[in-house]
């Protein structure tokens, strides 16, 4: 399409392109800056997220900030308990030397030599300038998962995930399924109250289905985060749209091979149908990964937080672990980084052919 | 060699998730074929439709009802049987201010702070993010190199979670955060955004804006490729000027995009929750505090969970995205109806 004749362009005419009869356009000078601006606006916040996520919590405290993660050396030195951290201070002489540093007092520091322990000095801390080494601080993202309750956050998302996306994608193929292949009284009575409830978005009605959820006892299971968004508009709606196309030939003719209705459903129209029930799937899985409002209602003890509730909680602690925190962030759009680096063309077009997300 | 080794992996990978799938479908042909055996063709459609409307009709539809007899209520228990009909004090309550240009003669002044600060956040969000869409969709429907790239881009963040874009730019706005460095090693001084109403709400229209902006995008670079070529090309032969070309081709045939961008835009920033919940946590103070937000502290975290007020701020809120929605169904039908 499009792509194809833009991927043809050579690196030449990208430095010479131009429209119309030959002169630089200042559009097209705006298109570089801009295109260069919005790489550097819309990449750069995730890979300062992605870069901090490594930091050790003393790289994450510097000021100004260093771009990589940098750690600071320690060393064992005989006689001390703890490692010591590494500076590299100037001596009263003029001499550079590379040493551990045993305790601060206000503006001066005790240091000792790490090759000779004996040798002790005072050097003022201005003077001195810590040692760094490039150091990826992994246990950022095992502890969280390991000590605190990441993990379960993170195995409650996947279960709300994978049951929500699986119930979706059947009752709603159902519907679809009923609302195309049959004519029947009361068909558009029910595709208009299938829209109208496009209308009714759940920041509307949060207190009455708290409370449908409330009766039917499901408050801090993941039931109640699952089963009020199973039936959605969106999905009824673009699977109709698909299932219309398909011819009615083959319906008949499964019939007169006397296939019943439900054999139809999930012989021939569902795999016919798989490039609607993926965009839809699609959908699913970033709603239900993504969701907040609504967890944050029915789900208030720690044990069944989904990843989103648990970030929020950890980021609304009076002492923030933002080490933790960034980690956790990553972790937490892998899953979507990912399905959008392999299904970009499905959601982009799924996306410009519904106007919905 | 058996015919089993014969099979691509992913083949078999497919007969062994797709196995458990089978047998279900197969399990459930029992009793719809019973069903179909009693009457005929005749009722399937709506066994099919059953699941799905009794979702809807338990989840949505109940719910719409149920909210609007809650407004009427007062009280603190969540149980119908147990709640006091009050008539229409809830809205009174909502309603009573002396002076409504001025927020604080309100009796509830935090509703009326979360109507003013969601109108102000939607007048900003929705004309910059229009803006910045229609510069981004038309840039991207140049002949530019790497378009695929470009788009993917822009596109990202709308997939990304509103907690997670809300840490990225909090990670980046803090005291000591990265933005604050820069303009110290430009010679400013560090700027607290969090403390100041004006920074906090610049920073909540700024992130929703760069989370969602994608979206858009491609609705409106959707609208710009349907726009026949010809039309240029006769504009170029004719040797019209570019300027001249988008004021009276491009923005015209894409106007009905546009409006359904606007009106879409408008329905999506007026419920704006999530992105600035936990950005700025409402903050400093109820500056950026809007109506949702308003919603969930009165009727699920106070002390006092007062859902009846809670419900009368949501049919509220009801009412403006009804009216709302009609403005994007006639939207929409101008635009498909050219």
């Amino acid at each position: 399409m499009a792509d194809a004749t833009a991927n043809r362009v050579t690196v030449g005419t990208l430095l010479t392109a131009r429209r119309g009869n030959g002169k630089l356009h200042w559009t097209d000078i705006f298109t570089y800056l801009y295109l260069g601006f919005g790489i550097l606006l819309m990449f750069g916040p995730v890979v300062w997220l992605v870069l901090s996520s490594f930091k050790t919590p003393a790289g994450l405290l510097e000021f100004p900030p260093t771009m990589l993660p940098l750690g600071q050396i320690s060393v064992e030195v005989e006689g001390y308990d703890d490692p010591l951290p590494v500076f590299r201070a100037t001596l009263e002489d003029g001499t550079q030397k590379d040493l551990a540093q045993i305790r601060r007092i206000g503006i001066v520091s005790q240091m000792v030599d790490p090759a000779n322990p004996e040798n002790t000095y005072k050097v003022p801390i201005s003077d001195r300038t810590p040692v760094r080494e490039f150091r990826i601080a992994t246990e950022n993202y095992v502890e969280p998962l390991q000590r605190f309750n990441f993990g379960r956050y993170l195995w409650n998302s996947v279960v709300v995930t994978v049951v929500a996306t699986a119930i979706t994608l059947l009752i709603n193929s159902m519907a679809a399924y009923g609302l195309s292949i049959y004519e029947f009284r009361g068909r558009n009575a029910i595709m208009l109250f299938v829209i109208g409830t496009l209308m009714i978005p759940i920041t509307v009605i949060l207190v009455p289905v708290y409370l449908v959820v409330t009766s039917l006892d499901m408050v801090n299971s993941l039931w109640a985060v699952i089963l009020p968004g199973a039936a959605t508009p969106t999905g009824v709606f673009l699977l109709r749209q698909y299932m219309l196309t398909l011819p009615r030939d083959l319906i008949e003719a499964a019939r007169m091979d006397k296939a019943s209705e439900w054999q139809i459903y999930w012989r021939v129209v569902l795999p016919l149908a798989m490039p609607a029930i993926a965009v839809l799937a699609i959908f699913s899985i970033m709603w239900r990964w993504n969701d907040f409002l609504w967890p944050l209602i029915v789900l208030n003890r720690s044990e069944v937080y989904t990843l989103q509730l648990g970030l929020n909680a950890f980021q609304g602690e009076l002492d923030v672990q933002w080490h933790f925190i960034l980690a956790m962030t990553v972790v937490t759009l892998i899953p979507v980084v990912l399905i959008f680096a392999f299904l970009q063309r499905f959601i982009t077009t799924g996306i410009a052919n519904s106007g919905m997300k | 060699m058996s015919s089993d080794t014969k099979m691509t992996l992913s083949e078999r990978l497919q007969t062994v998730a797709g196995w458990p799938l089978q047998m279900f479908f197969r399990i459930l042909d029992v009793p719809f074929r019973a069903i179909q055996k009693l009457g005929g063709i005749g009722p399937m459609p709506y066994v099919f439709l059953l699941p799905n409307l009794a979702f809807f009709g338990l989840f949505v539809v109940v719910p719409l009802f149920i909210n609007f007899g809650f407004s009427l209520t007062g009280g603190t228990n969540l149980f119908p049987q147990d709640r006091v009909y009050v008539g229409t004090e809830q809205y009174e309550f909502l309603f009573n201010c002396e002076n409504y240009a001025d927020t604080t003669t309100c009796q509830e002044d935090r509703f009326w702070k979360g109507l003013f600060n969601t109108a102000i956040f939607v007048f900003f969000q929705v004309a910059f993010l229009v803006l910045f869409s229609l510069i981004t969709a038309l840039v991207l429907n140049r002949k530019i190199r790497a378009r695929g790239f470009f788009r993917a881009v822009f596109f990202f963040p709308v997939l990304l979670s509103p907690v997670v874009v809300a840490l990225i730019w909090k990670w980046i706005l803090l005291r000591d955060g990265i933005l604050n460095a820069f303009l110290v090693s430009l010679g400013f001084d560090k700027i607290l955004f969090f403390v100041s109403p004006e920074w906090a709400m610049f920073w909540a229209i700024f992130v929703s804006i760069w989370a969602h902006m994608g979206f858009y995008t491609l609705i409106l670079l959707a609208g710009l490729q349907a726009i026949p070529p010809d039309l240029y090309e006769a504009a170029e032969m004719d040797g019209t000027s570019k300027e001249r070309v988008f004021w009276r081709i491009t923005l015209p045939l894409l106007w009905p995009n546009m409006l359904v961008v606007i009106v879409l835009a408008l329905i999506k920033g007026v419920q704006i929750f999530d992105e600035v919940y936990v950005l700025t946590g409402g903050g400093p103070g109820t500056a950026t505090q809007f109506i949702v937000q308003y919603i969930y502290n009165t009727g699920f975290t106070n002390q006092v969970q007062n859902f009846g007020l809670a419900s009368a701020a949501s049919v509220v809120l009801g009412v403006m995205l009804f009216a709302l929605t009609m403005m994007q169904l006639a939207a929409t039908r101008r635009r498909d109806n050219g």
